[in-house]
């Protein structure tokens, strides 16, 4: 469990992260959005006792991460796959963090081998991995204490779309053994599928969080009528303001149950009625976090 | 639907003998390993090993018979390594900075004192073992010596014994500060050869400055650690020196790395 209370830090006059708060439960997947820059990286820091915070709080399994006696063996944490010694390959890493945990090193070959880096990768140093095998050692290093939580930032960066779904497979199976999982992404994509809840954060605040079955049936309708027109001015009759979408449907703040039997009466012909989803829930995301790249903190 | 249904059993509940404090003396084995588990590191070792084997093969080669003692061998045995084990120093707490490693390391364990703590105990260590192992390879050199008909006499004043092994932790501190207090690898390691330097030869060409030399330059008052049998003066001397070269940017450096924000 991760628990965040009006976590604030400022760099000067800016802010880069504001007054955010959530929880994030056992056996749940927090997908922590936001463009770059919006201050993910910052309050995933601030969390793990990194970064410390200007004002609010946070805390692990009850406990500010710093007061943790043995960290590794609660939380997994990686944050940056890259932030690792060049010179050291890939098993002694692993070998390192078992014996700071005071755990035996012959797990370490096993983890290997589950992340894909057994054999040749184990014993090459990490300055000849590709991003994507850094990411994999990460994650091996983030859960070779076993813990209860973790908390990764940006893990799919760098993995190819087929490990990218073995990481789905992964963190998915760990929230359903009851782990508690935090992880960040810039693109909607990347989490939705095995996220269970969304926090969305933009310019250092946070811009909507919620659960993702209700984000996603909040995010409206699409409609495709024979006679836009028509539609149109059905739309118009009840009260909605549509938006036209790249490939001619309409995105409509309704759900289907209203707008289906109005469309019948009136006599207009869909062609398609279905809840707009993933696509709408992106097109919520580009509206809320427009412009505050611009803008956005350094860190 | 509600996604966030607690589930009782985690992954893993750790034991709650595993959730302890990180004892201090797995922290320093930890930290002995990363002496040696880079590339940079374990050459470093291997050319101290070599620079003093070679310290031995010289005094074997060309020494004059005479000169081919114990106490000879091992004092330039130990040239290398108080040379080169400072950079060993130096390099344990400013790779955590340059290659980044500090954010998995702060991660593993936050209280970043404690690992300090474990950095200095480890480059204690090697400093004890580069000795002992120098005085080592010092004894079989002069076995040798005696048999290819050196002097290979013995004595060695045992106040050398603990001088020497003094004289190697001082420096390799020395590097673990400088590393602290610069947290970057090429900047400490110019810093640390070249600022002892300038200081020297600024205090033997400057009149006024002759006296503070005296006490402040450490090139000066830990040579007397290489003479048996020091004075309380030289005593005082180096402890001054010391406090300055090694306490004080130990002091700002743990500061430093306490307070510094990891990313």
């Amino acid at each position: 469990m991760i628990s965040v209370e009006n976590l604030t830090k400022a760099y000067g006059a800016q802010r880069a992260v504001d007054d955010v708060s959530f929880i994030c439960e056992p056996g749940t997947v927090t997908g922590f959005l936001g463009p770059n820059g919006a201050g993910k990286s910052t309050t995933m820091r601030m969390i793990c006792g990194l970064t410390p915070p200007t004002s609010g709080r946070a805390t692990v399994a009850g406990v500010p991460y710093r007061r943790l006696g043995n960290p590794g063996r609660h939380v997994g944490v990686l944050l940056d796959a890259s932030a690792q010694h060049a010179g050291r390959t890939g098993r002694e890493v692993l070998a390192l963090a078992a014996l700071t945990m005071g755990l035996d090193t012959q797990r370490v070959s096993a983890r290997l081998e589950r992340v894909g880096l057994g054999g040749a990768s184990a014993k090459r140093r990490i300055r000849a991995y590709s991003l994507g095998m850094r990411q994999r050692l990460g994650l091996a290093y983030a859960m070779i204490g076993d813990p209860a939580v973790l908390i990764l930032d940006e893990p799919a960066n760098g993995l190819d779309p087929e490990g990218i779904h073995w990481m789905r497979g992964l963190l998915r199976d760990f929230a359903d053994r009851g782990g508690t999982v935090l992880l960040s992404s810039h693109l909607l994509r990347e989490v939705e599928v095995i996220a269970d809840r969304l926090v969305v954060i933009g310019n250092g605040r946070i811009l909507v969080e919620g659960d993702k079955e209700d984000l996603l049936g909040a995010a409206g309708t699409l409609v495709r009528a024979s006679d836009p027109a028509a539609l149109e001015a059905l739309l118009q009759r009840m009260g909605l303001t549509g938006t036209r979408t790249a490939d001619g449907s309409v995105l409509v703040p309704s759900d289907p149950q209203t707008i289906g039997p109005a469309a019948a009466a009136a006599g207009v012909v869909l062609l398609e009625l279905r809840p707009a989803g993933a696509g709408g829930l992106e097109e919520m995301f580009l509206r809320l976090t427009a412009g505050t790249e611009t803008g956005a903190a350094a860190r | 639907m509600t996604a966030t249904v607690p589930v009782s059993t985690a992954p893993a509940a750790p034991a709650a003998a595993a959730t302890g404090r990180i004892p201090l003396t797995r922290l320093t084995v930890v930290e002995l390993r990363k002496l040696a588990d880079t590339r940079a590191g374990s050459w470093l070792l291997i050319v101290i090993g070599l620079a003093t084997a070679a310290t031995s093969a010289v005094l074997l080669g060309w020494a004059a018979d005479e000169e081919q003692t114990f106490s000879a061998l091992y004092s330039f045995g130990l040239l290398p390594s108080s040379v080169l084990l400072p950079v060993l120093g130096i390099l344990s707490v400013t790779s955590e900075w340059s290659q980044r490693s500090a954010l998995a390391t702060f991660t593993l364990v936050p209280a970043r004192g404690r690992v300090l703590l474990a950095k200095i105990a480890a480059a204690i260590l090697i400093a004890i073992a580069a000795t002992a192992a120098t005085a080592v390879l010092a004894a079989g050199a002069n076995v040798l010596a005696s048999a290819l008909g050196g002097d290979g006499s013995w004595s060695l004043d045992s106040s050398l014994i603990w001088q020497s092994l003094l004289l190697q932790v001082i420096f390799v501190l020395m590097g673990v500060a400088f590393g602290a207090l610069l947290l970057n690898s090429p900047l400490a390691i110019v810093i640390y050869f070249a600022l002892p330097t300038v200081w020297t030869i600024l205090g033997e060409t400057i009149k006024g400055l002759g006296d503070a030399a005296e006490w402040l330059d450490l090139n000066v008052t830990s040579q007397a650690l290489t003479e048996p049998d020091m004075t309380s003066g030289e005593w005082a001397r180096l402890a001054v020196s010391v406090g300055v070269w090694v306490g004080l940017p130990l002091v700002l450096g743990t500061i430093r790395v306490l307070r510094r924000e990891v990313s």
